[in-house]
């Protein structure tokens, strides 16, 4: 096996260009996809138009003064806005692509408030040039107005339930500048037991008096209930997370994971592939065969050379990588350990594809048509594609390395709580079974020649 | 002209071929052939396409197992020379040596790789990737790897194929040479030219049957006389309903 390795050492030392291409396009395309994953999607930029002249902007509810700018700024926070002055500036800002949408925010907003009676319209414009776009564009200013109207919604909320408050313990509330002193149904409900009790049993209005004070008792006692009831209108729905599997550790960590997983599938796989094919095409299987080299020591030995230029570039990428972001050297055994077992099923892999082509080209050619689907295909959450396209998304995640390897890798970069020992398992496991395959396919091969 | 004719005297064979048959499903690919080889003999195996040519040779290579019969030596002990050069073309002369040599085990490969470079005549070319080289010393480099570990029978599949006429004269030289040290050569060949040319004996195969087996001369001799060595092959066969 050694000097099958120097060989092949020493021919891939004489191709620099493919062993410069093999390692810097997969580690390119790892770092993109990685980023692009973790960082998620930036604020997009929307034009904000607020017609409501200045001093214009507050508006009552009870005894509550409230500006409308002060909920604009509750838009802001899931926007980047540019901010224009007229609708027709926000419209040529959006045809121009200077801006995704526009919000325009009309001048009698603070007036429909106030009336209590109306609701306000605001005008949302975005470019339909492009369906992705405008969906993203519609959700990200719909979840935004929707923030907007709670935060109102709580308001309202407040002021109703600080008036409501004032019925039950009562107290001083301005009403159009006036001052007034509200006595409230607890007092009121004293008052009228000290009537009571001073009034002679048989007093005619006794009878009057004890109605309006069970009256008082009865309304203090569903007021209490219509706190919670205005509590709830505020916030319909509470949210409670709990997290399960896969999704603790921290976004930088799966990104380094899927730029290595990426890489590694790339490097070792493709090579794998091609330094079997070489064999084939260079006439020398059935040489080598020929009791020179048993099938198994070929095989082995194309998969530990795939998985150590593999294995490499990737250890060298995660400790680049490690400069500029934070990883748990305390569990550096487990991820080498991980990277290992990911090179060797991925080498596997190639080699196995390797026995099934004839030649270096065929044999790329299979391999890269299989490694980009395989990728794109691992890194698909449930719940984003029917069921039924998930079953088979499954299946080719458990019959291929890329997702026990994104798993793998993932989970010993960070301690996420999630099990170590299934992906290790499954990496190992595969392993075993492509090397199985391509000592069929080499068997096969070497008999046709 | 046979090149080593003087070797083919009644010595023991070297080589020893007894009832092998090989069979695809109901496809006979090779029935009943035995024959034998002696030291320094050289023996072209002809026939139409298909006949059982890389087969049998094939199986005296050890790169496929026979249904049924019996070969006289390990593959071990048998140099092969496949019909395609199976060498690194990003890899030099000496490096494609050096590599065979060590997975051989021969006992000193800088040496065995030393004597090949001079034999071949190619220790001017001994750094040159093999990838750089002509067809004819491709294939010379392909057939000193079949002798580095000197065995006694070398077995050759279309070894001139694609070669021009002055690198087959070039081959032929240095395959004679190899016959005169008493190396056995046995190739399998479309050209019958080089039949009548090199060979010491020739067997005539078709349908994976051995259908003679004498040397060049008996065979145009059994076609009939007054014909040139090809056109006696090609009657030969249609005598023989092939």
């Amino acid at each position: 096996m050694r000097w099958l390795l120097l060989k092949d050492l020493r021919i891939l030392r004489r191709s620099p260009l493919l062993v410069a291409l093999l390692v810097a396009y997969p580690i390119l395309i790892a770092v993109l996809v990685g980023f692009a994953i973790s960082s998620g999607p930036s604020k997009p930029k929307v034009a904000l138009v607020d017609l409501v002249a200045p001093g214009q902007g507050n508006f009552q509810i009870g005894s509550a003064t409230l500006n409308a700018a002060s909920y604009e700024s509750q838009l802001n926070q899931g926007i980047s806005p540019i901010r224009l002055s007229t609708r027709a500036q926000a419209v040529q800002a959006v045809q121009t692509g200077r801006a995704l949408g526009a919000l325009i925010i009309p001048p009698d907003i603070a007036a429909k408030l106030n009336s209590g009676l109306e609701r306000p319209m605001v005008e949302v414009i975005y470019s339909a040039e492009n369906p992705l776009k405008r969906s993203f564009v519609q959700s990200v200013i719909k979840s935004e107005l929707a923030d907007a109207n709670a935060a109102l919604a709580a308001k309202f909320g407040q002021v109703a339930l600080g008036l409501i408050n004032l019925l039950e313990t009562g107290g001083n509330v301005n009403l159009f500048n006036v001052n007034v002193n509200v006595l409230g149904l607890q007092r009121s409900a004293t008052i009228l037991s000290a009537a009571l009790a001073i009034l002679p049993p048989g007093s005619p209005e006794r009878g009057g008096l004890q109605q309006v004070l069970s009256f008082a008792r009865l309304a203090l006692d569903n007021l209490n209930i219509s706190n919670q009831v205005i509590g709830t209108l505020s916030q319909p729905i509470a949210v409670h997370e709990t997290i399960l599997r896969g999704a603790r550790g921290s976004s930088d960590a799966f990104a380094i994971a899927v730029a290595v997983t990426v890489s590694l599938e790339f490097i070792c796989v493709l090579l794998g592939a091609g330094m079997l094919a070489l064999e084939r095409e260079e006439n020398a299987l059935a040489r080598l065969l020929r009791g020179l080299v048993r099938r198994l020591e070929l095989i082995v030995e194309k998969v530990l050379l795939a998985a150590a230029c593999g294995g490499l570039a990737g250890l060298a990428m995660l400790l680049g990588l490690a400069a500029f972001v934070g990883i748990d050297w305390g569990r550096a055994p487990l991820w080498v350990l991980a990277l290992v077992l990911a090179a060797l099923s991925f080498g596997a892999l190639g080699v196995a594809i390797g026995a099934l082509a004839r030649d270096v080209r065929a044999a790329s050619l299979l391999a890269f048509a299989l490694i980009l689907p395989l990728a794109v295909l691992a890194l698909i959450p449930s719940g984003t594609v029917s069921s039924g396209v998930y079953d088979v998304v499954k299946v080719l995640d458990a019959v291929f390395p890329v997702r026990p390897a994104l798993d793998g890798l993932s989970a010993t970069l960070t301690n996420t709580g999630d099990s170590v020992v299934g992906p290790l398992a499954h990496l190992l496991g595969l392993t075993l079974v492509f090397v199985a395959l391509a000592r069929i396919g080499v068997r096969r091969a070497a008999t046709r020649g | 002209m046979a090149l080593a004719a003087a070797q083919t005297t009644d010595t023991a064979p070297v080589l020893a071929v007894e009832g092998v048959q090989m069979r695809y499903g109901d496809r006979w690919a090779l029935r009943e052939v035995s024959f034998g080889v002696r030291a320094g003999e050289l023996l072209a195996v002809i026939g139409p396409n298909g006949a059982g040519k890389t087969t049998l040779l094939s199986i005296l290579a050890g790169t496929l197992v026979p249904t049924a019969g019996t070969i006289s030596r390990g593959r071990e002990q048998i140099g092969w020379v496949p019909q395609q050069p199976a060498l690194y073309s990003k890899l030099s002369v000496t490096e494609n040596l050096d590599f065979f040599a060590r997975l051989q085990r021969v006992d000193d490969s800088a040496s065995a790789v030393q004597r090949m470079l001079d034999q071949t005549g190619l220790s001017e070319r001994a750094t040159s990737p093999v990838g750089s080289l002509s067809g004819g010393n491709r294939q010379r480099v392909n057939i000193a790897i079949g002798l580095l570990a000197d065995p006694p029978v070398l077995l050759l599949d279309e070894p001139s194929a694609s070669l021009d006429p002055r690198q087959r004269e070039l081959l032929w030289e240095f395959i004679g040479a190899r016959a005169k040290t008493g190396t056995t050569v046995v190739y399998a060949t479309h050209n019958v030219i080089e039949v009548e040319r090199y060979a010491d004996r020739v067997l005539v195969i078709a349908d994976g049957e051995l259908l003679w087996e004498g040397t060049p001369r008996a065979l145009a001799e059994t076609a009939g006389s007054g014909r040139d060595f090809e056109a006696s092959f090609v009657a030969f066969l249609h005598s023989r309903g092939h």
